[in-house]
């Protein structure tokens, strides 16, 4: 496991998104009201790129024709096939614990604390080596 | 009967109305003066001719299925083994666009089953005939008759005027379920539009090998209409639907509600599960390969030992499918859930 340094807290409001590539792999990273999360941008159905779906709601209902919203933004589809998956979790809604894509944690770090760069990070699209990392600011790290 | 242990359940043989003449002891004045008066022949727009695919007992009866005793003959005594059969009249109730008319005639039709087919044999069992173009009025039939001995299912043609999913239908269903009662689709139907959701078909062999496509569309609307979610005691039997187009539809209807579920939510599970649980079809016709190792797989597919009834569809023969002349074949344990337990539990008769 390496911690990778994928962006800055100020980069991705909430709401938004970041597609990195990380060791190979592309990783979207999720802002859902100031918590982060990544998501492996490869559907587990047919290898879509899930990470650049539309995120909405949960939609349950109570019976033929109701209709509820919940989670608002949470919920990612894929936009080959329109499987639903949980941006906090991985899980897809139809079958949480046998369909899920990989998900990671995302540690927010102080600018402080990265530099000089920990022995444990390696270079990302932030490299903490080369880039300019500010004390003042905030960044995203996911290890894997 | 005698000492033959009950272990046959026979859930689709039919009843033919010799003519509107053998109602007019069930119908009201007003309707007997009508008939008499204007020459109404009542439902006769049928989709079967009296002869067609008719099972070869029947070739010198007058009219084949017109008498208990043709259905005693051939059936009833004929298998020692039997404890019930459920009597399902096709009639094409749903052709008549008056719906006093319908109603009147459904009625009657409910009438003359009890007064002339039930009570003249203690192993029948029937369907309540209703008029389901009309679902409100439907649903009052269903209402008038949930109480009568011997009645066990509501009968609806396959063919419907829109699919049966539609809310529009959802009275009559919530009759049936609130009276406990099974609804069964049955093949056939004259609702007006063609059979084909591409017009007419020229020749009845169309519509006789096509009519699969009309369960499918029914399976698929009541699936995603809620049917089962709004009426988790629901049980649907597809009776002369044959079999085994059922597992690859549910791949199909599986595979599509992950991505489109969004607009059904309170489908809440896969299509598939529901089926399982609450849709059961009949054995005649089976359209199976004759291939043992195949047919073994067409079973396997369907996913569930529970899910098939044992049917003669007499007087019709669809040609001897040899998944239903040859149950036993497949295990015999799983014989007996065709021949009788599934049909127990599917209409609650007592063992």
């Amino acid at each position: 496991m390496t911690k990778h340094v994928v962006g800055t807290v100020a980069e991705i409001p909430p709401g938004g998104r970041k597609l990195v590539d990380v060791a190979g792999r592309s990783i979207g990273i999720f802002n859902l009201g100031g918590e982060f999360f990544a998501l492996r941008n490869r559907c587990p159905h047919q290898g879509g790129a899930l990470c650049e779906g539309p995120l909405g709601s949960c939609i349950s209902s109570a019976g033929p024709g109701h209709y509820e919203m919940s989670r608002g933004g949470e919920i990612l589809r894929c936009p080959w096939h329109g499987w639903e998956f949980d941006v906090r979790t991985g899980q897809s809604w139809f079958d949480p614990k046998g369909v899920r894509v990989k998900n990671y944690e995302v540690a927010v770090v102080a600018g402080k604390n990265l530099k000089p760069p920990a022995p444990d990070l390696v270079p990302g699209p932030y490299v903490a080596e080369t880039y300019p990392v500010s004390i003042e600011q905030n960044y995203l790290v996911v290890e894997l | 009967m005698g000492s033959v242990r009950p272990s046959l359940i026979d859930c689709d043989v039919h009843a033919v109305l010799p003519g509107i003449a053998a109602l007019l002891p069930y119908l009201s004045d007003y309707w007997r003066e009508q008939i008499a008066q204007t020459g109404f022949k009542g439902p006769v727009d049928r989709w079967y001719s009296a002869r067609a695919v008719a099972a070869a007992a029947t070739i010198k009866d007058e009219i084949p299925a017109s008498k208990v005793e043709y259905l005693q003959r051939d059936v009833l005594d004929a298998r020692p083994e039997l404890q019930w059969a459920i009597l399902n009249y096709d009639c094409a109730v749903e052709t008549l666009h008056n719906p006093d008319a319908a109603a009147a005639v459904a009625s009657a039709l409910n009438e003359w089953i009890a007064a002339e087919w039930l009570a003249r044999d203690p192993r029948l069992r029937a369907s309540i005939v209703v008029p389901s173009q009309f679902p409100e009025l439907a649903a009052a039939e269903i209402d008038r008759m949930s109480g009568r001995p011997g009645f066990v299912q509501v009968l609806l043609p396959v063919r419907s005027a829109e699919p049966y999913g539609s809310r529009n239908f959802r009275p009559l269903f919530a009759a049936a379920a609130r009276h406990g009662l099974p609804v069964g689709l049955h093949f056939g139907g004259a609702p007006g539009n063609p059979p084909t959701p591409v017009g007419w078909p020229s020749f009845y062999l169309e519509e006789y090998a096509g009519m699969t496509g009309v369960f499918q569309t029914q399976l698929i609307s009541i699936v995603a209409g809620g049917l089962f979610d709004t009426f988790p005691d629901l049980r649907l039997v597809l009776i002369e639907a044959g079999v085994a187009w059922l597992p690859p539809m549910l791949w199909r209807l599986d595979k599509n509600w992950k991505g489109l579920r969004r607009e059904i939510p309170w489908v809440r599970r896969l299509p598939s599960e529901y089926v399982r649980d609450h849709v059961r079809l009949t054995t005649a016709p089976f359209d199976a390969p004759d291939d043992a190792q195949q047919l073994r797989e067409v079973v396997a597919q369907l996913g569930s030992d529970s899910i098939l009834l044992y049917a003669s569809d007499y007087p019709h023969a669809h040609g001897e499918d040899r998944a239903v002349t040859e149950l036993e074949f497949l295990s015999p344990a799983f014989a007996t859930r065709i021949k009788c337990e599934n049909a127990r539990a599917v209409y609650r008769f007592e063992p």
